[in-house]
This record gives C-alpha cells, sequence and structure tokens, in this order.
C-alpha cells in the first residue's frame, strides 16, 4: 500500500515538474511549484522524514510562493515568446545541460549503497551512534534536533550564515532607498473586508504557532529555520492585506537589519563561550555545570539564533523587493 | 471506544471522502469558473472538516482531539476565506458568471490574477 502511495506522489511529482516546464503563464507556474513543494513534503511524510516535510511545507510551499509572487509583481506574468528580438532563448543548450547533469547525477548514484541497505556505511555507523547515544548525551526526544543543533552545529551554524549572506545579497543589489521618502500609496488590498478581518484574527495565531515551533523543536518536528518562516509569513500577510506603509510603522527597518545580524552573532558567542569555559567551539558541554544542561542551553539559543535571522532575513527580501516595487510605479 | 463513536466516526469519514471525490469531478466537469471554485471549496471546507470530524471521533487523548479541534477552526477559518478571495479576484478581473439564457459561451480558464501580492 505504501508504495502505491509513493508511485502516486511520485507521478504527481513528474507531471507537476513537466506542467511548470510547458506552461507560459508565470503566475500559473508559481502555484505549481507551490505544489510541487507540498507533493514533496507528502513524500517526506512518507518516509518518516517528518522535519525534512516541515521544513518543506513551510520555505518550499509556503514562503518561496510568496517571494516569486512579489518578484513576479515586478517583472510581469507572462514569459517571453522565444522569437522576441534580443531574446536569449537557446532550447538546445539548455536542454544539453539539463541532460549532461542528470546523466552525471544517474551515473554519481550507481556507487551509492541501495536506498534503506542494511550494510550502508550511515546504517553501520553514524545512524547507531545518534541513535544509541543521544539520549544519555543530549537528552531531548527530537534526535533530529540534537543532530542539526549539536552533532552538526558548524554546518548548521553555515547555514545561518547563508541565509545572512543572502539578506545581505538582496539588499546590496536592490537597496530600497525609497524608505526615506514618504510613501503614500493605497494598500492595494484596501478594500478587502472580508480578508482583513480573517487575517487579523489569523495573524496573532500564526505568530503564536511560530513560537510554539520554535522552542518546541527539541520535543517535535521543528526548529529555528521552519518558525523563523513562519514568523516572518505574518508580518507578510500583514503588510499584503494593510498596505507597506502601515507594516513599516510594525517593522523599524534598522532595526530588522540589525536582528539579522545579532541571530548569526548569538549562534557564534554560544560557541566562543563554550571556547572560554574551556571547550571546543560549539561544544555545548562546557556551556553549564553538567554536559545534558550545558547541551540544552546551547541547543536554545543555537535554534533561537537561527529562528532570529530567519524571520528577519525572509522579513528584509519580501520589504525590499516590495518597497522596489512601489517606487518603480506599481505595474498592477 | 464504544460502537457509537466508531460508527459516528466511520461515517463522518465516508461522508468527507464522498465529498472530496464528487468534489474533484464538479472542478473538472462544472462548466464555469465560479461554479468550479464552488466545488473545489466545499472540498476545502466540508469535506476535510468531515474528515477532521471523524478523526476527531477516534482520537486516543484529549490533546489529540484538542489539536484537531485548532486544525478544524483554521480550515473552516482559512477555506471560506480563500474561496471568497479567488472569487472576489476572478470578479475584479472581469470574469463574469455563466448565467442561464445568455448565448455564446464563456471562457472558463481565464486563471484571474489577484492583482499583484
Amino acid at each position: 500500500m505504501e508504495s502505491f502511495i509513493h508511485v502516486i506522489i511520485l507521478s504527481m511529482l513528474v507531471t507537476t515538474a513537466i506542467a511548470i516546464v510547458k506552461v507560459k503563464d508565470l503566475f500559473a507556474v508559481t502555484m505549481l511549484a507551490g505544489i510541487y513543494g507540498l507533493l514533496s513534503a507528502s513524500f517526506f511524510v512518507l518516509m518518516d522524514a517528518h522535519d525534512v516535510a516541515f521544513t518543506e511545507a513551510a520555505v518550499g510551499a509556503g514562503i518561496s510562493t510568496l517571494l516569486i509572487l512579489t518578484t513576479l509583481s515586478m517583472t510581469g506574468r507572462f514569459e517571453k515568446a522565444a522569437d522576441t528580438p534580443g531574446s536569449n532563448y537557446k532550447p538546445a543548450l539548455a536542454l544539453a545541460l539539463v541532460t549532461l547533469t542528470g546523466a552525471l547525477l544517474i551515473y554519481g548514484t550507481q556507487d551509492m549503497p541501495v536506498f534503506g541497505a542494511a550494510d550502508a556505511p550511515v546504517q553501520t555507523h553514524v545512524v547507531p551512534r545518534y541513535l544509541n547515544d543521544s539520549a544519555a548525551e543530549i537528552d531531548i526526544p527530537n534526535v533530529v534536533a540534537s543532530v542539526l543543533a549539536s552533532y552538526r552545529g558548524y554546518d548548521t551554524f553555515g547555514e545561518v550564515v547563508v541565509i545572512f549572506t543572502a539578506g545581505i545579497g538582496v539588499l546590496a543589489l536592490i537597496m530600497s532607498t525609497a524608505s526615506k521618502a514618504p510613501v503614500a500609496l493605497r494598500a492595494s488590498m484596501e478594500e478587502h473586508v472580508v480578508l482583513r478581518i480573517v487575517s487579523k484574527m489569523l495573524i496573532p495565531l500564526i505568530l503564536i504557532f511560530g513560537l510554539y515551533v520554535q522552542f518546541h523543536g527539541e520535543y517535535g518536528p521543528g526548529g529555528g529555520f521552519q518558525a523563523g518562516v513562519i514568523f516572518a509569513s505574518a508580518f507578510f500577510l500583514y503588510a499584503m492585506l494593510f498596505g507597506l506603509t502601515a507594516a513599516r510603522k510594525v517593522v523599524n527597518n534598522t532595526w530588522v537589519q540589525a536582528l539579522a545580524a545579532l541571530g548569526v552573532l548569538l549562534y557564534g558567542s554560544v560557541g566562543l563561550l563554550a571556547m572560554i569555559n574551556g571547550g571546543n567551539f560549539l561544544d555545548y558541554n562546557f556551556l553549564a555545570q553538567d554536559d545534558v544542561h550545558g547541551q540544552h542551553m546551547g541547543i536554545l539559543f543555537v535554534e533561537l539564533g537561527v529562528g532570529i535571522t530567519v524571520a528577519s532575513v525572509m522579513i528584509i527580501i519580501f520589504f525590499t523587493f516590495s518597497t522596489r516595487r512601489q517606487r518603480d510605479g506599481d505595474p498592477d | 471506544m464504544s460502537m457509537l463513536t466508531t460508527y459516528l466516526s466511520w461515517a463522518s469519514l465516508v461522508l468527507g471522502g464522498f465529498l472530496c471525490v464528487s468534489g474533484s469531478v464538479g472542478l473538472l466537469r462544472f462548466p464555469d469558473f465560479f461554479t468550479r471554485m464552488h466545488a473545489a471549496s466545499v472540498t476545502d471546507t466540508l469535506a476535510t472538516g468531515m474528515i477532521l470530524v471523524g478523526l476527531m471521533f477516534q482520537a486516543p487523548t484529549w490533546i489529540v482531539f484538542g489539536k484537531l479541534f485548532m486544525i478544524l477552526v483554521f480550515v473552516l477559518l482559512t477555506g471560506p476565506t480563500a474561496g471568497h478571495a479567488l472569487a472576489k479576484a476572478a470578479l475584479h478581473s472581469g470574469l463574469k458568471p455563466l448565467l442561464p439564457g445568455k448565448s455564446g459561451k464563456i471562457e472558463t480558464d481565464a486563471n484571474p490574477s489577484t492583482g499583484g501580492v
């Protein structure tokens, strides 16, 4: 039965991918990309990877769809026709590149063990190590959180820095100089009474859910990445329905930029504190009197840093895009 | 679990499943955007709601019941709102409902945009 569902979901994934390539209406493509994310999330749930599924649903289906929509409102809704003068449309080149990359990837999988094979390296030393020892060493129920935040703390630090860099990149490329000038533009959805009332009911719930995901990440699926994205989406909703000017009153540009850096700083400081106490960088055992307490504190603060940075960077990207759209003259 | 809750649970689940299927058929077969959207939002709200109610009857603890109830409230809030937003966007971009007695078929796949975000 389960492999039947696998086949169905995978064929729906392939169909969605083909539709994304075929459809010329970029608005529909965005929606299809969201559906693709949601299907991937369902597939991850079937494979018992609940943390990954949660991330995919929040990031792939949720916030990236919103960000692409914001981009679309700047670039226009339809794909350019292939025969537009000055177009760089070279299907043969793209097809060759994709085929080559795909062939290399498939060639690469030849050396990998069969999925779920009992003698795969991951099953023989990494997984047993984490599953058997993390209860004694870290003592939190969600092993994924302990791997992500403690055993693989360096990698996660790298990921947070990547997100922070993305935020800086967006700011450097399209810095919103218009925020100084008074933007007296109407909210594009001002007249939508029902949407505004429902969103007013939902925004507090979304924020609370974001905090729940943040601080419950040690006990169930979740953690800083998902929480940051969910938290930021509440601000997106507010900005969409009540206008950027109103949203700017809630979210101070300078503060959000400072917060984005603060999250990374918090993460790094936890590592430095461990060094000051005589351990290695990000060795949480040295944070408190006994090892398990130190691990708990380290994971809590590290996840908080992740959450702060992710939420702030998402808000920065969204606001920078939207402000630029207003400055360039609202195309809708 | 008593017999009664089992029956009620399965009745809700089967009804929810039936509404899912009929909603999908309606989405494919109905003539214009607004009737199709009606089918889709019935699936969104009522079918999901019935399935959640069916699961609530089978909830082993009150915590599970409470979580399912909160999901139900969320679905009941967001489903109709999404339908409303879609219909409003369609009307806003000039799509008229298909009314009896009008000659000439209205394009049903106009795919209205919400007019930017």
